[in-house]
């Protein structure tokens, strides 16, 4: 199959982008500055992510809609007020996650964020369950561009003037140089920032304005140390089919009304793993020193038991040091923990620890 | 000291007597990105030629670092894994890693001089 490219492509080679295959698109893992300063730069100013390989789909419909996909995704969308955004899961009947994604209510219906190498299965799962009385467009023509870190509310206010009224996980439609574009206040890197969707002719001049106004470019590699220190999942790695929210502690994306009655699906199971715990469950992993312990890294306890794996570990330049997820056995869940690493055939120490791995700086209220 | 001499897997190493002193060249730092971790052979350890002297890790992954000689190793760099980001600063100067008594220099031969190795490292990276 042939390697996809995002509209945005060009201007990622213009600007030195290393490239690797990414849910079968070519996308920029780095520039020239490299990952830890590409990090550091969205800490501490603003960086600009190109993520229009992400799927925007946009589900048209009016209150039988809501009711429809109330029966999907376990949230309370009846109560969702418009422009606002909630975090959740498309699920099969074991609460087994397909994919993880953003819901927004906008006024023509939801817009859903997919995740790249998910959205076409996602968008037959919903098709299937949806069957076809409401309108549904995986959108091609737009692009997805993030702009994250602390300046990137005055930078971007500066372009489309009023994004710095919009609340944390809420959004809009705003005019700008003659289009319509959605932005949402939201991100995944544990900072301030925005998602403009915007259609595909008009992204190149847009990100090349944010580039003027002192944002930089930042690559896939630099995305990953940034969930990774907010202590958030990433889809294929803390998330699967395998995997249910309650094992990978996402209860608080579930909405407590819905756990009453249930009629989602996947429910029972949630239901009964909140009652009774999930045998293993996602944590925080700091190891001692220096070492990195990747992907797939076997955890034991003193007594030589594995007890867990990693699902991410890396780096965390903020922290300035390693740090890990993964998934350990209930018992051994609590912050403290000590628990052992098998890295190159030698075990090392380590412990649980409290998640993120960097403190969030989101913007609670502005109005 | 000798010649500066490169291998296929992208060390590099000078020999002073029979002291050779080996590390990772400056095309392997910025193949590998920001390095983060490093990790050393044992002082006193025998090494073969080819065969793993060590690793190191950058933001995106592992990689071995392999000996291009034999010999037995008498000193390693501790300050490249206190500050693994010398190893970028520096990787042909400074933040070499390790020293081999080398046991036989005939092996040297085996390895690329300069020239070869920046047309070697230039044809294996495109």
């Amino acid at each position: 199959m042939e390697i996809k490219k995002t509209t945005l492509n060009k201007l990622h080679q213009s600007n030195n982008a290393k490239f690797v295959e990414f849910a079968g698109y070519e996308m920029p893992i780095q520039y020239s500055k490299g990952i830890i300063e590409e990090h550091k730069f969205t800490r501490s100013h603003s960086g600009i992510f190109d993520v229009s390989h992400m799927g925007q789909l946009f589900i048209y419909g009016d209150e039988t809609l809501t009711e429809e996909l109330e029966k999907i995704f376990p949230l309370d969308l009846k109560n969702l007020k418009q422009n606002c955004s909630k975090y959740s899961f498309l699920m099969n009947e074991d609460a087994g996650i397909y994919d993880d994604l953003i819901i927004t209510k906008i006024e023509e219906g939801y817009l859903i964020i997919l995740n790249a190498a998910c959205k076409d299965k996602d968008f037959d799962i919903l098709s299937n369950l949806l069957g076809s009385k409401f309108k549904m467009n995986l959108d091609n023509n737009r692009s997805l561009i993030a702009i994250q870190g602390p300046k990137s509310v005055e930078i971007l206010n500066s372009i489309i003037n009023g994004v710095d009224q919009l609340n944390f996980m809420t959004g809009n439609w705003f005019d700008s140089d003659n289009q319509k574009l959605f932005v949402t206040r939201s991100g995944y890197t544990g900072e301030d920032g925005f998602e403009i969707s915007i259609s595909n002719d008009k992204a190149e001049k847009f990100v090349e304005n944010l580039i003027e106004k002192g944002a930089q470019l930042i690559g896939l590699g630099a995305r990953d140390t940034l969930r990774l220190e907010a202590g958030l999942c990433l889809y294929g790695h803390e998330l699967d089919i395998n995997k249910t929210p309650v094992e990978a502690n996402l209860r608080w994306a579930i909405s407590k009304s819905r756990l009453s009655n249930g009629g989602f699906i996947g429910s029972k199971k949630i239901m009964n793993q909140m009652q009774d715990g999930a045998s293993q469950i996602r944590v925080g992993i700091k190891p001692e020193g220096r070492l990195i312990a990747r992907e797939k890294t076997k955890i034991f306890n003193n007594t030589d038991k594995q007890i867990g794996e990693i699902t991410s570990g890396t780096f965390g330049p903020s922290v300035n040091g390693p740090i890990a997820m993964g998934y350990v056995d209930k018992e051994f869940s609590k912050v403290d923990t000590k628990i052992l690493l098998e890295v190159r055939g030698k075990k090392y120490p380590a412990n649980i620890c409290a998640l993120p791995f960097y403190k969030k700086n989101y913007v609670k209220g502005v109005n | 000291m000798s010649e500066v001499k490169f291998s296929k897997e992208h060390e590099w190493i000078t020999l002073e007597g029979d002291v050779a002193t080996i590390g990772i060249t400056k095309h392997a730092t910025e193949m590998l990105g920001d390095i983060v971790f490093a990790e050393l052979p044992e002082k006193g350890s025998n090494l073969e030629k080819d065969g793993t002297a060590g690793v190191v890790e950058s933001t995106k992954a592992a990689s071995d670092v392999y000996t291009p000689v034999s010999g037995e190793v008498v000193d390693t760099n501790q300050s490249i894994v206190d500050d693994p980001a010398k190893i970028n600063e520096d990787p042909e100067g400074g933040a070499w890693f390790f020293k081999l008594k080398i046991k036989d220099t005939s092996e040297l031969d085996t390895l690329m001089n300069k020239e070869e190795y920046d047309k070697f490292a230039k044809e294996t990276s495109s």
